[in-house]
């Protein structure tokens, strides 16, 4: 038992600029794991490390990370597995260009997809081999509820997530049978940069509380887990809204 | 990044105005902001804690700081820290308390920020044994106007420094602050009440205290009149070798906003004298955290909604010790003929002047209380701010929501080279605030 009692945890946590990833790191930290920051802003990682080790004395480490450089995401993969005993993987980040500036530019579209599907894919799939190799661990993916349906106001973004959400259906399959667990977090509005300023709005949750919702279902090796909970209500409505309604609601 | 359009207040409650909000969660989003202010210029909002405008900007844009609040580093055998302006005081006292720590000074509630309390350079319950916030910064990063970042020294650059240490956020955004701490042996402070019967017994003993005391601070009974006027607490504390149990973070809220009437002379009154009963006359002492005695009113979250929908406002002026016992008998024995009514008032001594402009201590005793915001409390407002003046004192600017252009150019006699450093780091004005304007503090 001691020998195992060693194997430390590390969270390895991508884009981690964003403010629920921020709240996962400490989350994790105090939770009594290590840290490993990846994302394209070191200057700012370096910051959240320092506030991380500082409250909970857990290691922390910064990587660079670019979610569309995927040439580069089969080595950040290894150098990530040699930094940590069990790896575990948080991946958070993500593209929402507004849907009105999507139509008027095909380049954001192709930025959207980039970043939310091939990215997320491509650094999956490099850490895949690692994960299995290891024969435990955890995976989760903060998706979008945008995923659950494409809707006018946010169809790329959402057809995006939703094709992540399918490859994570098959990740799940092929990690579960080495004892690896997936999970896709779907949250609903999240007080986060990304929607600070928007309109409409509501049953808003903080970063803290999404970061937490994360931890737990990882640790319950849930396969699909709606932040909030009562979000898993409102898409359940909106998935089975008939099409010919659908078409011409302006949601 | 986009701003949000929202209503902001003090936490007096007595103004709120509209304002276009940034939220940045790292120094890039800040830059940005500060490009994107329009004429009403930009002005941080951090903890919200301070009472008048100090944080307000109608009209215009604010930055809030909330996001910004991460500890960057520590060293704990050299006993520093540096933070984002966001961190709140109450938090990172926690924090460094769990290495053997405390923050030198704070506030009276654990919920202001680092960045707030740099920039209305606050004071605690120990300014005559260790000064003002701004005595214990070693540097601050600071995001100029024209988003130059740059690191402010007490040497280097001693004006900007004195500039933005009370500068009620008018030389820009602070991106960190590196602060020294204070070693202590415990989380614990011995604290001792004793009953004081009227105001020249009261002054007696905080004279005597003060420099007995590391904490001294004296509730004041503002609804006693006649022989009893001025009379209140002293509660002093000095560090403890016995470390206490840890308070239990429970976070009350208030229910609802009270009524406006809620809080009125007889309802007041009582509370004051069932306060002032409460304590035996011989005194008691008690060990106690550091924090509970530091922060009592912040387990009642937002205790501001006592007052109503209408909000209060906040008075705190000091007078030099040689106006103090005239000065401080004509101060209460306006507030309590006006019979507004004030829930726990405050009396305690200040030690010395602070590193900035616009510091506000000076040696002196300084008198704090709540009033209603009713019709009668500007005269009432009026008045204290001409007894003020009449005996050399001075304002606090983080409470103030009311004083008079003139007054406040006369009590801060170093306004003239604030203003000479703000015209020549912010020559276009990008940096403004309601308190600005109405204080005319560009000129």
């Amino acid at each position: 038992m001691a020998g195992r009692e060693e194997q430390r945890q590390t969270w390895l946590v991508l884009g981690a600029s964003s403010s629920v990833a921020r709240a996962f790191a400490g989350a994790a930290a105090e939770d009594g794991a290590d840290v490993i920051l990846a994302g394209r802003d070191v200057d700012d990682m370096k910051r959240t490390a320092g506030d991380v080790s500082v409250r909970t004395g857990r290691n922390v480490d910064v990587l660079p990370f670019d979610a569309e450089d995927l040439a580069g995401h089969e080595a950040f993969a290894a150098d990530a597995r040699k930094r940590a005993d069990i790896l575990n993987v948080f991946l958070a980040f993500g593209a929402m260009p507004e849907q009105d500036e999507i139509d008027a530019d095909f380049a954001l579209a192709a930025h959207a997809i980039a970043v939310n599907y091939t990215g997320a894919v491509s650094v999956l799939h490099r850490l895949a081999p690692h994960l299995e190799a290891q024969g435990e661990g955890h995976v989760v993916v903060l998706s979008s509820v945008a995923g659950d349906r494409g809707r006018l106001k946010n169809y790329v973004y959402g057809s995006a997530k939703a094709g992540l959400n399918a490859y994570l259906q098959g990740l799940r399959a092929r990690l579960f049978r080495k004892g690896v667990s997936v999970t896709t977090v779907k949250p609903g509005f999240m007080d986060t940069d990304m929607t600070w300023g928007l309109e409409g709005m509501f049953l808003v949750a903080s970063p803290e509380q999404a970061a937490r919702a994360c931890l737990k279902a990882a640790k319950r090796r849930r396969h699909v887990v709606y932040v909030p909970v009562f979000w898993w209500g409102i898409m359940t409505i909106i998935r089975h809204i008939p099409e010919f309604i659908f078409k011409k609601m302006n949601i | 990044m986009r701003a949000r359009h929202m209503k902001l207040s003090g936490w007096g409650r007595a103004l709120a105005v509209s304002v276009r909000a940034w939220r940045p969660e790292r120094a890039a989003g800040v830059a940005h902001a500060l490009r994107a202010g329009r004429d009403d210029g930009v002005i941080a909002y951090a903890g919200g804690r301070s009472y008048g405008d100090t944080p307000l900007n109608g009209g215009g844009d604010v930055i809030l700081t909330a996001r910004l609040d991460r500890i960057l580093s520590a060293d704990w055998k050299a006993g520093r820290v540096v933070c984002e302006p966001g961190v709140e005081v109450g938090d990172l006292m926690r924090v460094v308390q769990t290495h053997g720590y405390a923050v030198p000074v704070s506030p009276g509630t654990g919920f202001a920020t680092v960045g707030g309390c740099i920039a209305n350079d606050v004071h605690g319950k120990n300014h005559d044994r260790h000064g003002s916030f701004g005595d214990h910064v070693d540097w601050i990063d600071l995001m100029l106007p024209d988003g130059e970042t740059r690191r402010v020294t007490p040497d280097g650059e001693a004006d900007l420094f004195a500039a933005t240490v009370g500068g009620i956020g008018l030389t820009g955004i602070m991106l960190a602050a590196g602060l020294r701490l204070r070693p202590v042996k415990s989380n614990a402070v011995l604290m001792k009440e004793t009953p004081a019967r009227d105001l020249e017994a009261f002054l007696a003993m905080q004279e005597e205290a003060r420099d007995r005391h590391t904490y001294v601070v004296g509730w004041i009974d503002a609804t006693a009149r006649g022989r009893a006027l001025g009379r209140g607490i002293l509660e002093t504390a000095d560090d403890s070798e016995i470390a206490v149990d840890a308070p239990v973070r429970t976070r009350r809220r208030m229910p609802i906003e009270m009524p406006g009437f809620a809080m009125n002379r007889l309802s007041v009154g009582i509370f004051n004298a069932l306060y002032y009963h409460r304590v035996p006359r011989r005194g008691r002492e008690r060990h106690a955290p550091l924090t509970q005695f530091l922060y009592p009113l912040d387990a009642i979250e937002d205790w501001n909604l006592l007052y109503g929908k209408r909000g209060f406002h906040q008075f705190q002026c000091v007078l030099p010790d040689a106006e103090s016992p005239t000065g401080l008998r004509k101060l209460m024995e306006a507030i309590s003929a006006a019979g507004t009514g004030s829930f726990l008032a405050v009396l305690k001594t200040l030690g010395g002047a602070g590193k900035g402009h616009l510091s506000f201590p000076m040696r002196g005793f300084t008198l704090a209380l709540d009033f209603p915001a009713k019709p009668g409390v500007t005269e009432l407002l009026g008045r204290l701010e001409r007894i003020t003046l009449d005996h050399g004192g001075r304002i606090y600017l983080a409470k103030d929501a009311a004083m008079q252009p003139d007054s406040f150019a006369a009590m801060y006699p170093r306004l003239d080279e604030f203003r000479a450093v703000l015209d020549r780091i912010d020559p276009d004005r990008v940096m403004n605030s309601d308190m600005a304007r109405r204080l005319k503090i560009r000129g």
